[in-house]
This record gives C-alpha cells, sequence and structure tokens, in this order.
C-alpha cells in the first residue's frame, strides 16, 4: 500500500487533542462578536472588485499587422481572430506544460519502480507515447499560430489563467513526497480540461473555416481522449488496488 | 563538549566551543532536506522552524549592516554569514510544498503568540514584558483575520494548522492598531543594567517579527482575491509597526560587536530551547547540529571582541544559558492578558487606557481606514467552529 494510504499520527483534526480542542471551541464559543455593517462590509467588498477588475491582458496584435496581412487571415473575416489566437495560445502552453508534465510523471513512476516503492506499476513507454504525442501537439499548435501570423512565444491571457489553474495539479505531480495515485488524480483533471478545450478548439476553427486545423485538431482529440481514458483507468486501479489489499 | 552533553545541563558559553567554522560545511542534498509534515508533525515542530529561519534571518541583515560599518570585519562576518545563510536555508526548506502561503501565514501568527507569551512570562523587566503583552494580543487578532480568511474565501479550517493549541477569537481589533509612528517607540534597555535573558529576549521577537513583516510583503501581492490583498497590506502594515516597537526596545548604545556578541548567543539560547523541545528526531538532529556550530559562532566572535574592544565577553553575556523557551500552548495566559489588557494603547513609550489614546494616532488611524478597513469586512460576525464555520452552517 502507498504511503499516503496508510494510517498514522494525522495530528490535524480536533479528535488527535480532545481536551485541548475543547478548552478552544468553549472559547469561540463564548465569544460576544460585535454587530458589524454588512452594508458597508459588502460596499467595501465590492469596491475592492470595482479596483482590480481590470483584464489580466491583451492578445498580441498578430504579426500580420506590420506587413500584408496573410492569406489565412483575410480567410478569417467576419470573426474576430483574436478570440482563435488567445485559445490557440492557451492550447499550446498546456501542451508544451503536458510534455514537462509527462516526465515529471515518468520520473515518479521510473522511482518508485526502480526502489521497489508500492503503488500502480504503469506501463512507462505508454506513458513515453504520451509524452511525445504532447510534444507533437506544441509543435503542430506553433505551426497553426505561425499560419496566421499570430507570435507562438507570446503568452495570451486565457494562456495566462489556464496556467495558474494548472499550477496546483502541478504541484502534486513534481512532489516527490505525493504517491502515484495522488498524481494520476492532477493528472486526470489536466487531461479532462485538456479534452474538453480540444473539442471547443475544433469548433472554432471549423467556425473560422480552417478545414486543415480541424483536421489536425481532431486527430489530436483522438489521441487525448486516449490519454483521457488511460489515465482515468489507471487512476482507478491505483486506488482500488490498495482497497483490496488492505481487505485481503 | 557538544550538544548531546549540553543537553542536561545548561550550556556554559564560554567553555563551550562548538563546531569550528572550517567544519561547518554543507552540501546541496543537505541543504534542502525532506520536509516535515504538514499533517502528522506536531505544530510546535513548525513553530520552531518559523522561528528560527526568522532568527538566522536577522543574523543575515544585521551581519550585513555591521559589515558595511565596519571595514576590519568584514571577512569574520563573510565567513560565518555564509554558515547562517546555508543554516537559514536548510530550516526554511523544511517547510513542505503543501502548506499553501496562507497555511504558512497561520504557522507565523502561531509563532506570534506562543513565543511572544512565552517570552512575555520569563522576561524579568515588567516593561519589556508589558510590550510582548501588548504586541501579542495584536498579533492574536491577526490569527482571527486570517483563519476568517482562509474559512471564507478557501473554504478551510486554520485549525488544520494550529492543531487546537493557539485560540481563534478577537484580539485587540487590528482596525484600532494603527498608531502613528512616534506611538509606536518604546523606552529602550539599559545596555549597562539590563539582565542578558532580557536582550535576548528582545532579540528573538524583533527577529520574529521583522520576518513575518518581509514574508507578508513577499506573499501578499500573490493572492488573487482582492480582499485577501487588501487583508494582507493592512496586516503588513500592524507588523512592521512592530518591528518598530521592537527595534526601539533594544539599546542604541551598544556597540556592533556587543551586539554580535548577543546575537549569537541569542542563536546558541534559541537552538538550544528547539533542541530541548523537538520531538521530531530527524529535526532534532539538525537543531543539535546548528547549536554546535552556533556555539563555534560565538567562541570566534568572543575572541573578536576581546581583540577589537579589549573587553571582557562576560560583561556582556551570562556564564549559563536561561531555562530553554517554552515551546508549548499558552492558552491560560494569554486568555488572561486578553481579558485584562485588551483595551490598552500606547502614548509615546507609555502604556494607557484606549481613553488616553493620542490624537496623532486618532487623526493616522482615522485617514487609513477612511474606505473601510479589510481586517474588519474579512471577519464580520466570524466564530471558528471545527470543520469551518459552514459546518455550523449544516448542523
Amino acid at each position: 500500500m502507498e504511503q499516503n494510504m496508510k494510517l498514522g499520527m494525522n495530528k490535524t483534526g480536533i479528535d488527535m487533542s480532545p481536551i485541548l480542542s475543547k478548552e478552544m471551541m468553549a472559547g469561540s464559543e463564548k465569544v460576544a462578536l460585535d454587530g458589524g455593517d454588512i452594508e458597508a462590509d459588502m460596499m467595501l467588498i465590492e469596491q475592492f472588485y470595482l479596483d482590480n477588475d481590470g483584464p489580466l491582458g491583451s492578445v498580441p496584435m498578430p504579426g500580420t499587422v506590420k506587413g500584408a496581412v496573410k492569406s489565412t487571415m483575410k480567410m478569417v473575416t467576419g470573426h474576430h481572430p483574436e478570440v482563435f489566437i488567445n485559445k490557440l495560445g492557451e492550447r499550446l502552453a498546456f501542451e508544451r506544460s503536458g510534455v514537462r508534465i509527462y516526465e515529471q510523471l515518468i520520473m515518479k513512476c521510473e522511482h518508485a519502480q526502480a526502489n521497489g516503492l508500492p503503488g500502480l506499476r504503469i506501463p512507462l513507454t505508454t506513458l513515453q507515447e504520451f509524452h511525445y504525442q504532447e510534444a507533437e501537439h506544441f509543435q503542430m499548435l506553433v505551426e497553426c499560430m505561425n499560419k496566421l501570423g499570430a507570435d507562438p512565444t507570446a503568452q495570451t491571457p486565457d494562456a495566462d489563467a489556464s496556467g495558474i489553474a494548472a499550477m496546483g495539479q502541478m504541484k502534486v505531480i513534481m512532489d516527490p513526497r505525493t504517491s502515484i495515485s495522488q498524481a494520476l488524480e492532477a493528472m486526470l483533471s489536466l487531461e479532462l480540461t485538456d479534452n474538453a478545450a480540444w473539442e471547443l478548439l475544433i469548433k472554432l476553427a471549423h467556425d473560422m473555416n480552417l478545414p486543415d486545423m480541424v483536421e489536425k485538431f481532431e486527430h489530436a482529440l483522438v489521441q487525448e481522449e486516449n490519454h483521457l481514458v488511460q489515465v482515468k483507468q489507471w487512476y482507478e486501479e491505483s486506488v482500488r488496488q490498495q482497497d483490496m489489499m488492505r481487505l485481503s | 563538549m557538544d550538544s548531546s552533553e549540553v543537553l542536561f545541563m545548561s550550556i556554559n558559553l564560554f567553555d563551550s566551543k562548538g563546531t569550528p567554522l572550517e567544519q561547518q560545511k554543507f552540501t546541496w542534498r543537505e541543504i534542502s532536506p525532506k520536509p516535515l509534515s504538514k499533517l502528522d508533525d506536531d505544530a510546535f515542530t513548525r513553530v520552531r522552524v518559523i522561528l528560527m529561519n526568522g532568527i538566522e534571518q536577522q543574523a543575515n541583515r544585521f551581519q550585513h549592516m555591521c559589515a558595511q560599518f565596519n571595514g576590519e570585519l568584514r571577512r569574520p562576518l563573510a565567513e560565518i554569514r555564509r554558515t547562517e545563510h546555508h543554516q537559514q536555508t536548510m530550516v526554511n526548506w523544511l517547510l513542505g510544498a503543501d502548506h499553501s502561503p496562507l497555511e504558512t501565514t497561520i504557522g507565523y501568527e502561531q509563532v506570534a503568540i506562543e513565543v511572544t507569551a512565552a517570552i512575555a512570562q520569563q522576561e524579568p523587566d515588567e516593561y519589556l514584558a508589558q510590550t510582548y503583552r501588548f504586541g501579542m494580543l495584536e498579533d492574536f487578532d491577526h490569527m482571527y483575520r486570517y483563519s476568517a480568511l482562509m474559512d471564507r474565501v478557501e473554504g478551510r479550517d486554520a485549525n488544520n494548522i494550529l492543531q487546537s493549541y493557539t485560540d481563534i477569537l478577537p484580539g485587540r481589533p487590528t482596525i484600532e492598531e494603527h498608531r502613528a509612528p512616534e506611538d509606536d517607540l518604546r523606552h529602550h534597555y539599559d545596555h549597562k543594567a539590563t539582565l542578558p535573558i532580557s536582550k535576548m529576549n528582545a532579540l528573538t521577537i524583533f527577529s520574529g517579527e521583522y520576518q513575518t513583516r518581509d514574508y507578508y510583503m513577499n506573499i501578499g501581492p500573490t493572492f488573487s482575491d482582492p480582499v485577501a490583498r487588501a487583508l494582507y497590506a493592512e496586516i503588513a502594515s500592524i507588523e512592521e509597526q512592530h518591528v518598530t516597537q521592537y527595534g526601539s526596545i533594544i539599546d542604541p548604545n551598544e556597540t556592533w560587536l556587543e551586539k554580535w556578541l548577543l546575537m549569537e548567543a541569542n542563536e546558541v539560547y534559541t537552538y538550544y530551547s528547539c533542541v530541548a523541545s523537538e520531538t521530531n528526531p530527524r529535526i532534532k538532529a539538525i537543531w543539535e547540529r546548528f547549536l554546535d556550530y552556533e556555539l563555534g559562532h560565538l567562541h570566534m566572535v568572543t575572541e573578536l571582541f576581546k581583540k577589537y574592544e579589549r573587553r571582557d565577553p562576560a560583561e556582556i553575556l551570562p556564564e549559563r544559558l536561561p531555562d530553554p523557551i517554552a515551546f508549548e500552548s499558552q492558552r491560560d495566559f494569554v486568555r488572561k492578558v486578553l481579558s485584562e489588557e485588551l483595551d490598552m494603547r500606547s502614548v509615546g513609550p507609555e502604556y494607557v487606557d484606549k481613553s488616553q489614546e493620542s490624537e496623532a494616532s486618532k487623526a493616522y488611524r482615522d485617514h487609513l481606514n477612511s474606505t473601510g478597513s479589510p481586517t474588519e469586512v474579512v471577519a464580520d460576525q466570524y466564530r471558528w467552529q471545527p470543520g469551518t464555520e459552514l459546518s455550523r452552517k449544516i448542523a
């Protein structure tokens, strides 16, 4: 069984220190609270939001502005290409990080296997294949952005937001103290997001009348669907396997 | 004599030579050790880690400033400071990555409450003890405000970190802690008449508050919630006041070398206190190692003191260290102070009833609070409940 599944001296709950907890709760019950001005409080919170509600930033101008508008951009007249570029930039950044996240997961699995640590034995060749596919998706998105005259090295606002959203999951996967199953749960969350994001990107490319990209993205989605199915299965196995071990 | 021997007796500061500086070496593997367990280790292990990070940070800060004023000391300062820096790294890296910045904040306030309360009780000088009690009630309120933030913004229970050792109750309301700078200045102790333990206590609390100020200034902007950002800004301002307060109890007439000597003696004393109470054997070994390192530093500075000041270090230091700092819940003492001294305020260096506050502090505070107070907003009607206030609503 993974170390993180075992019973131990976890001290975070009140049951581990009943006497101290009783004193603490009694103190909290007794305290007299002043009636605050809820309306004024809500106004202040609203004010803090108003003061801070500017955007994270902007979608970078396509390089095409500097010269002749590329033919692909002309094709998308009638739409707001910045929406598509924002999302392409997000996917590009996500897949690029995905390459590194798979490297971290591979390292964790290799370490567990080399040191005989408990936990699910994930086929490393499959992980390597997923790692390679993430890198391919990244390269493909770089080409797509170049084709549109967009800068693939820029960080778009949605790339920024989705990067922040993934920070917690990346932290879990990278921490040597987390187990394979904890890392897989974080991975599952990333792959679920990724799948939905590719589905949206296909729809956007379709709306923009970019059939080449639709085709490429559909190919990527098929691979990502496989990642999701596999990761979900490994995750469930990794937890249930331990549950069975405990019963036996 | 090494630390395993001194465990059973108080340390003689002049006989214990500690580890010679040339033997104080690190590898990168040692410097980045396995962190403590947020879930399984005792909360006081984290308290010691945070406190000692603050002590080492202050040593580094002091030694850099000292080098700016004393050219002839630059070489020994650089040598000792390099080790101190690596000690600080090793200590601070004991905090695991699963501590969110807000969880670490709860840990910092637990240090501010429990260590200040312990020191207030061991402090022989009544004016200094009063100063610690005064500041402690303010940090006590910060714990309440941050716990409310953690509960209401993140949906988490601060007691997962506190482990029921420390109360989550309102103290002197933070909104009323904002004072004009002159009302944060205190009388300093007299370096010729004050006991060494009082000087060391002052250094300990000064160091702890200074690192807290710096920590909030670093992590405050990393929060996305606008109320959290404003809350950190407000409480950081009080920590700045506390650094002013605790810095001002230290005698400015001490020489640089006298201060350095006291700093090293205090590092010995605080590591010694950690050794005496640590429950995690792996971390206890780190405290023992660094206790020996600090004895080595103290021995070196003692020699420098003799060489440059031609004075006997026994004029400054006690022969034996006092009893270790009590790392344990100070709930009863804190509640007593809360019931007796909540309405205390300061006018200049004197402690007075809140009816006698200075116009300068009132005007300063009124302006700062004129567009509302983040610490009030976040904790309006907040009552801590095990498992967060949502448990109460569900029950």
